[in-house]
């Protein structure tokens, strides 16, 4: 099968698994979403394996953010929305009653696509989550701070400017900003919303070195446009198209031999 | 082809830009000219003004006539003639002067009109001296002698102002000491006396009837007299030392008129006085004004409790409308389900803030004097019954009515505010796994609080300028004492409080003598600015500085 834009060398690092062999971190069971009367997910069924990065991709509208963000309940915050089916963290369903939501999004952190830094300092700006866990104890705060941007390859650029403002960071330093952010607070997820598209070149080639790192530690969930990004980044990849999953599997499969004719469509630019 | 310039001229835009520069211009010269107007009416009256010793022909003869010119105008000889002047002049305009010849206790009347054709001669006599004085207003004259104890200082006439100047001082030096003792000591111990007053009384009204308590108020009223018979004696010296000089003064009708110094506030010579010293009197005069209370029913002194009381207020006012607008607009932006009813409520506070600010005063004076203080001195104060102590207008009703007036400037402000925080800030919080209130605490308040000084500046400049409401509520010609001073508990939000807005209105249309007072009207109505700016400016300097702090992705 022909591939012409993705190039096969892509893979190398990527050890040809099935998804049977995975610990499965999050799991959705004939998940659907609807805002009001428009029903944007349909009957989702996925596995999304520990530790690995698994990419959606998809036109536009194809519901792959609202799937996402459906991970750590982020669609609470808007009214109308029903959702039927279960997702599930570790085999516990999150849309429960008992569920403490704050408790899942520090499980389950998110990067959204443009930087949101909070006007504090950059250190404040780390610090934020752990000061929400209640930790008031500074050499331990000062510790995990420095930890999160080491491990955001950050710390090189701002490590002896950490009182300075957030915003007089560049882009691309305001999105490993923020994922040092959500990393601070050691969530077992990482959701990453579309989360190179607004920076240049170099910011995005240092976010997907950066996901690379992460996912030995984290789960990655990420969405995105760009499907040579999916190809490099992502150890399994799911593609949405209208709202429902259209195939689902190992990034290198995939994109060398998709399984669905709409894949192929979508993967060899003939739509989207 | 005329027609096509026509409309290219129209579609350029031209006309629309010099509209609007138009608009703009016209807008600033009537404010800089409204500023320029106050602030020259304003700012003339403290120049020491020239006393003319004028020759005027009047009733056959040649009267001598002494004063400061405050107003000439040009009247037409007709006009005259048919207002009921005798005349024959010549020209067709004459200029008619309004004279301040002051001394009100000896002509009975303050200023005169003069005719220039029938000035014969004006001069200014470098002798000529004014004196300010507690009472009857300025006095203008030649000094004759000078009388120490009833008898008369022996010395040449050119020293005799020489002699006049430290003696001036000596008694406002005694002045001063007179109005510390008067003020703060007695003051404290008749604050004490009533304190002890109403503990008998509510002692009585409690049924209780303690030889002990009874016995202990006693001795303590017993310390205040004999605490009060002390500073009555130190005050008995003085005031027989501040007596002791007296002025001879020769004024313009001829006669010499005896002033005792310690009705004198200040004696000048403005003839006499080089430019420079003029400048040192201009700062002086001005100093005084901002700096001291109000005499002769505020037509004279200065206006430093009606300062005091304004700033007092718009700060309380702030104190209090801050929190309740924050946290209303906080609910209705954050909390409160959007639809019909928070609509309905939105439009109701928006439509508050056009209500007619005389409509919150009778509010305030039905609701919150006569309701709620009323009911307050029922259950805290009955010992001071009938006399009222919140149930009537004071400090704290006024900047409760004015902070319901400006609530609405708040909410709607903080509101904007809050809803131009970016959504993705927000989920960025939540995201961490911070609570809704988490978030808006640590997040979106301090972002959103440029907005809330925004709002707090608005109502700063409105509840400063109001007057209407004040009149209902608290607001007098002359309060006795300032909402703060010394005596526990420090600061008395019943008392009632002068205010430069009331003050200007006062001044200008209930004072005796409002010829007199014209110029401190525009004097008090620049203060006035002048106090509004300033709040307004320590205010927007906070926002900036918050500004700075809360900078976001937009900006």
């Amino acid at each position: 099968m022909a591939t012409p834009n993705i190039s096969s060398d892509l893979f190398q690092n990527q050890p040809s698994r099935s998804i049977d062999q995975e610990d499965i971190c999050i799991t959705c069971e004939d998940f659907s979403l609807s805002y009001g009367t428009k029903q944007a997910l349909f009957d989702i069924n996925l596995k999304i394996p520990t530790n690995r990065a698994t990419a959606f991709i998809g036109p536009s509208g194809c519901g792959k953010s609202t799937l996402l963000r459906c991970m750590n309940r982020m669609n609470d915050l808007i009214d109308g929305i029903n959702i039927s089916g279960q997702m599930k963290l570790h085999g516990q369903d999150i849309n429960t009653r008992d569920v403490n939501v704050t408790e899942l999004r520090q499980q389950v952190g998110m990067v959204f696509q443009k930087p949101n830094p909070f006007p504090k300092t950059i250190f404040e700006n780390v610090a934020y989550g752990l000061r929400l866990q209640g930790i008031t104890n500074r050499t331990e705060i000062e510790d995990r701070v420095e930890w999160s941007l080491v491990n955001s390859a950050l710390w090189g650029e701002v490590g002896d400017r950490l009182q300075d403002n957030a915003f007089s960071l560049s882009g691309g330093q305001q999105q490993r900003l923020v994922i040092a952010r959500a990393i601070a607070v050691r969530p077992q997820v990482l959701l990453l919303d579309e989360p190179a598209s607004a920076l240049d070149p170099i910011s995005t080639l240092k976010i997907e070195e950066l996901i690379a790192e992460l996912k030995s530690q984290y789960t990655v969930v990420i969405v995105t446009h760009n499907m040579q990004q999916a190809a490099r980044v992502s150890d399994y990849t799911a593609f949405l198209y209208l709202g429902k999953l259209i195939e689902f599997g190992p990034t290198n499969v995939l994109f060398t031999a998709p399984g669905e004719r709409q894949t192929e469509d979508y993967i060899t630019g003939r739509y989207g | 082809m005329t027609d096509n310039k026509k409309i290219g001229f129209f579609q350029s835009g031209t006309p629309w830009v010099w509209l609007n520069a138009g608009a703009v211009s016209i807008s600033m010269i009537m404010v800089i000219g409204l500023l320029v107007l106050i602030a020259v009416r304003g700012l003339g009256h403290f120049w020491p003004k020239a006393i003319w010793q004028i020759e005027y022909a009047e009733n056959g003869g040649i009267t001598k006539l002494i004063g400061e010119r405050a107003k000439t105008e040009s009247v037409s000889a007709r006009q005259l003639r048919e207002a009921g002047v005798k005349h024959n002049f010549e020209e067709e305009f004459v200029e008619r002067t309004l004279l301040k010849i002051g001394n009100r206790d000896v002509y009975g009347f303050d200023f005169r009109l003069t005719l220039s054709p029938l000035e014969n001669s004006a001069s200014l006599p470098q002798d000529l001296i004014v004196l300010e004085r507690t009472e009857w207003g300025n006095f203008y004259g030649e000094l004759v002698a000078i009388e120490e104890n009833g008898v008369s200082v022996q010395t040449s006439m050119e020293d005799l102002w020489d002699e006049l100047s430290p003696r001036v001082k000596r008694v406002d030096e005694l002045r001063d000491r007179i109005s510390k003792i008067e003020k703060s000591e007695i003051g404290a111990i008749n604050f004490k006396m009533e304190k002890l007053r109403l503990q008998t009384r509510a002692m009585e009204l409690a049924g209780r009837d303690e030889a002990d308590e009874k016995a202990g108020m006693a001795t303590k009223k017993a310390a205040l007299d004999e605490d009060y018979e002390a500073l009555k004696s130190r005050l008995d010296v003085l005031y027989a030392e501040i007596r002791r000089d007296a002025v001879t003064l020769h004024v313009m009708t001829g006669e010499e008129v005896s002033i005792n110094l310690s009705k004198v506030v200040k004696a000048t010579r403005p003839n006499a006085m080089s430019t420079l010293t003029k400048v040192g009197h201009y700062f002086g005069n001005l100093i005084d004004f901002v700096s001291d209370d109000p005499r002769e029913a505020n037509t004279e002194g200065g206006i430093f409790p009606a300062i005091f009381g304004t700033v007092m207020m718009v700060l309380l006012m702030s104190i209090i409308v801050t929190p309740f607008g924050v946290i209303a607009a906080i609910y209705l932006r954050e909390y409160a389900k959007q639809g019909f009813v928070t609509r309905l409520v939105r439009i109701s506070v928006n439509n508050l803030a056009g209500v007619p600010s005389i409509v919150y005063g009778v509010f305030g004076l039905g609701f919150f004097v006569y309701v709620l203080g009323g009911n307050i001195d029922q259950l805290f104060y009955p010992e001071a019954l009938p006399s009222p102590t919140f149930g009537s207008g004071g400090l704290m009703w006024a900047s409760l009515t004015l902070a319901l007036l400006t609530v609405p400037v708040v909410i709607v402000a903080t509101e904007e505010g809050l809803a131009r925080i970016p959504r993705s800030v927000r989920e960025g919080s939540l995201a961490l796994g911070a609570t809704k209130a988490e978030t808006l605490w640590r997040i979106v308040i301090p972002m959103a609080s440029p907005a809330m000084m925004t709002g707090l500046i608005l109502a700063v400049a409105r509840a400063a300028g109001e007057v209407a409401p004040l009149m209902l509520v608290g607001a007098v010609k002359l309060a006795p004492s300032l909402p703060l001073d010394m005596n526990a508990p420090f600061l008395h939000l019943e008392r009632k409080f002068m205010h430069l807005g009331f003050h200007i209105y006062d001044v200008g249309f209930q004072s005796p003598n409002v010829e007199a007072a014209r110029p401190l009207v525009y004097a008090t109505a620049l203060i006035l600015v002048a106090v509004i700016i300033l709040l307004n400016l320590t205010a927007i300097y906070i926002r900036n500085h918050l500004r700075e702090k809360y900078r976001t992705l937009e900006q």
